[in-house]
């Protein structure tokens, strides 16, 4: 971020910036339009410009959205952070162990190991969620938590991030001197290898995190019962009702559900772009 | 793709720690792997042989139905009727076709917003970056919401503008429905790419452009000359990417589809695929899945081959 020199590019730059700045209207207009939405009675919906505000009914759509259904949305993000996090903390843990083990350790079939997973990152997730349907019907487990939180646990993508920094940051030296100490090689992990690969740690929480409360072909697959869905499905269910009918969901109050469901991860991604540019650039760069 | 080989590399070094200490360290390997790899294998590797076991049966009916259905083993009969099936068929080309229109598109935007929030007089590229990645912070879910109502008839404040130039637009005539949908995917995406991108051009010693300077190369000539060819493999890496993403198009058409009740429930083949479930045709949907994700592979990894003899490493 240093000062530019004083080759001033003249005509150029604003060139470059009116690109930019249409780009960026591109990507918020509609932004923009979710959030004045939100404000808006249904009827107001229907008139007037879309990109202004009308008549200031935010907290009163924020209300009917609670209400609806007898309050069901609380439910649903309450659903949704129990995925999320419950998914998220136990999937980290498991890829961190994997990674650093697949990173310091050597044995027979280790690049095996890794290559499956590899190969696993690239499998698209929609594929998977119609057999482990089957697979879950079977043995019952359809229309339950689990259904939900146990895909969630595990994390490809996590084991790949969580061995490049366990070969990146953890020595060799250090682990050496903890085995001459006589720490035991769980210990060496949980006390050492894990404090250096903390930040690491975030950035597979905060993926698989992500990954989770976005997700909605699984559990809309697996889940019936509306009080065990998290929000992504509830919505949607609400919108499928197209408005018509007297069950029908009004529009501004699928509109005002959309833009709360997307508040926590816009605040996580605002305070943590550290670890979200890190992630995204793992395996991009040399 | 290539910090593998650096992984190998750092693995050796390793390798003469963990050989000093010999046969004591086989175990932790084993209970210190387990937790991943029962899960992995119940629930990645599992659900994909099912999957290609499945789609090798096919259930009987005894003449009358009185009797339950029996599985019985049918060969490839159901990829032959999958790709028999004309509404299978015109559900891969659909997305074979967004893909090949959108994802290029995509791509040249994201290179090219990379390429000038990387440029050293650019103004405000904090913001420009945020602004550009905020679609991506957003669900998909809710993203796919958000544009079926810009694009719906009666609330679309596009279509409400093209009335007052006295014009009638509806995006989600079956005309339009593609386009639609390759604007959604390309909204949602493009800011992610350019991200891997852009890091990718940080990643570049500014010596290299400095010294191009010098030698009285543009700034366009420096862009094309010097920093595309050094991203290569993050351009690379976000295609596979795309392509795979574009395979697996779901949401957004089964979201389009309640504002949009003229989008078929075959528009692609994952959604054709849950139609065959919910038709409880499960060997059918397997069919269809194996199908998908070999073609997916197939375009991915040729895509990698191509590039690579293209020449350049990658």
């Amino acid at each position: 971020m240093s000062a530019a020199p004083r080759q001033s590019a003249g005509p150029a730059r604003w060139l470059v910036l009116g690109v930019l700045l249409v780009a960026s209207v591109y990507f918020l207009a509609p932004v923009w339009w979710l959030l004045v939405s939100s404000t808006k009675t249904n009827a107001d919906l229907f008139s007037g410009n879309g990109f202004w505000f009308a008549r200031f009914a935010l907290f009163d759509n924020v209300q009917q959205v609670f209400a609806q259904q007898g309050g069901i949305y609380w439910q649903w993000l309450a659903n949704s952070a129990l995925y999320a996090v419950g998914g998220a903390a136990v999937s980290t843990l498991i890829a961190a162990l994997a990674g650093y083990t697949l990173a310091k350790y050597r044995f027979r079939g280790r690049e095996l190991t890794f290559n499956s997973v590899l190969a696993a990152v690239l499998v698209p997730q929609p594929l998977l969620a119609v057999p482990l349907y089957l697979m879950f019907s079977q043995i019952h487990l359809v229309n339950t938590y689990w259904a939900v939180l146990l895909p969630s646990m595990v994390s490809p993508f996590g084991v790949y991030l969580a061995r490049i920094y366990a070969g990146a940051s953890v020595p060799d030296e250090v682990i050496e001197a903890g085995r001459i100490d006589g720490a035991g090689e769980f210990r060496i992990f949980a006390t050492i290898a894990l404090r250096v690969m903390s930040p690491a740690l975030v950035t597979i929480f905060l993926f698989q995190f992500v990954a989770i409360w976005t997700n909605y072909l699984l559990p809309v697959l697996m889940l019936a019962n509306d009080h065990l869905q998290p929000v992504t499905v509830g919505i949607v269910g609400w919108q499928a009702q197209r408005g018509i009918g007297p069950s029908a969901v009004p529009f501004n109050i699928v509109i005002t559900a959309a833009a709360i469901s997307a508040i926590p991860l816009v605040v996580l991604f605002l305070s943590l772009q550290r670890f979200w540019r890190s992630g995204l650039t793992a395996g991009s760069t040399k | 793709m290539t910090t593998a080989l650096h992984e190998r590399a750092a693995g050796r070094t390793t390798a003469d720690g963990a050989r000093r200490t010999g046969r004591r360290r086989g175990r932790p390997v084993v209970l210190f792997l387990a937790p991943f790899l029962l899960p992995f294998a119940a629930l990645y590797l599992a659900p994909i042989g099912y999957t290609v076991y499945q789609s090798l049966f096919r259930m009987h009916r005894s003449g009358l139905g009185l009797t339950a259905p029996t599985q019985v083993f049918s060969g490839l009969s159901n990829y032959a009727t999958a790709l028999g099936d004309a509404d299978f068929r015109g559900s891969l080309l659909r997305v074979l076709l967004i893909g090949a229109v959108q994802v290029p598109l995509m791509l040249l935007l994201a290179l090219g917003l990379a390429l000038l929030l990387d440029a050293r007089s650019t103004l405000f590229k904090r913001f420009f970056r945020l602004a550009f990645f905020l679609p991506y912070a957003l669900p998909g879910v809710v993203g796919a919401i958000m544009w079926s109502y810009l694009v719906a008839p009666g609330l679309s404040p596009i279509s409400a503008a093209a009335r007052h130039l006295g014009l009638h637009l509806d995006l989600t005539s079956n005309a339009l429905l593609a386009p639609t949908i390759g604007n959604m995917l390309t909204w949602g995406w493009t800011g992610y790419n350019m991200l891997i991108i852009y890091s990718a051009l940080q990643a570049i010693p500014a010596e290299l452009s400095e010294a191009a300077t010098m030698d009285g190369c543009s700034a366009f000539g420096i862009a094309w000359r010097i920093k595309v060819p050094l991203v290569r493999p993050a351009l690379v890496l976000t295609t596979v990417f795309s392509i795979i993403g574009t395979a697996q198009l779901y949401n957004e058409p089964a979201i389009l589809h309640n504002v949009a009740p003229n989008l078929p429930s075959t528009y692609t083949p994952i959604y054709a695929a849950y139609d065959a479930v919910n038709a409880n045709n499960f060997n059918a949907a397997a069919a269809e899945s194996v199908i998908l994700a070999l073609l997916a592979f197939v375009l991915s990894f040729g895509f990698l081959k191509l590039v690579q003899r293209r020449g350049g490493s990658l």
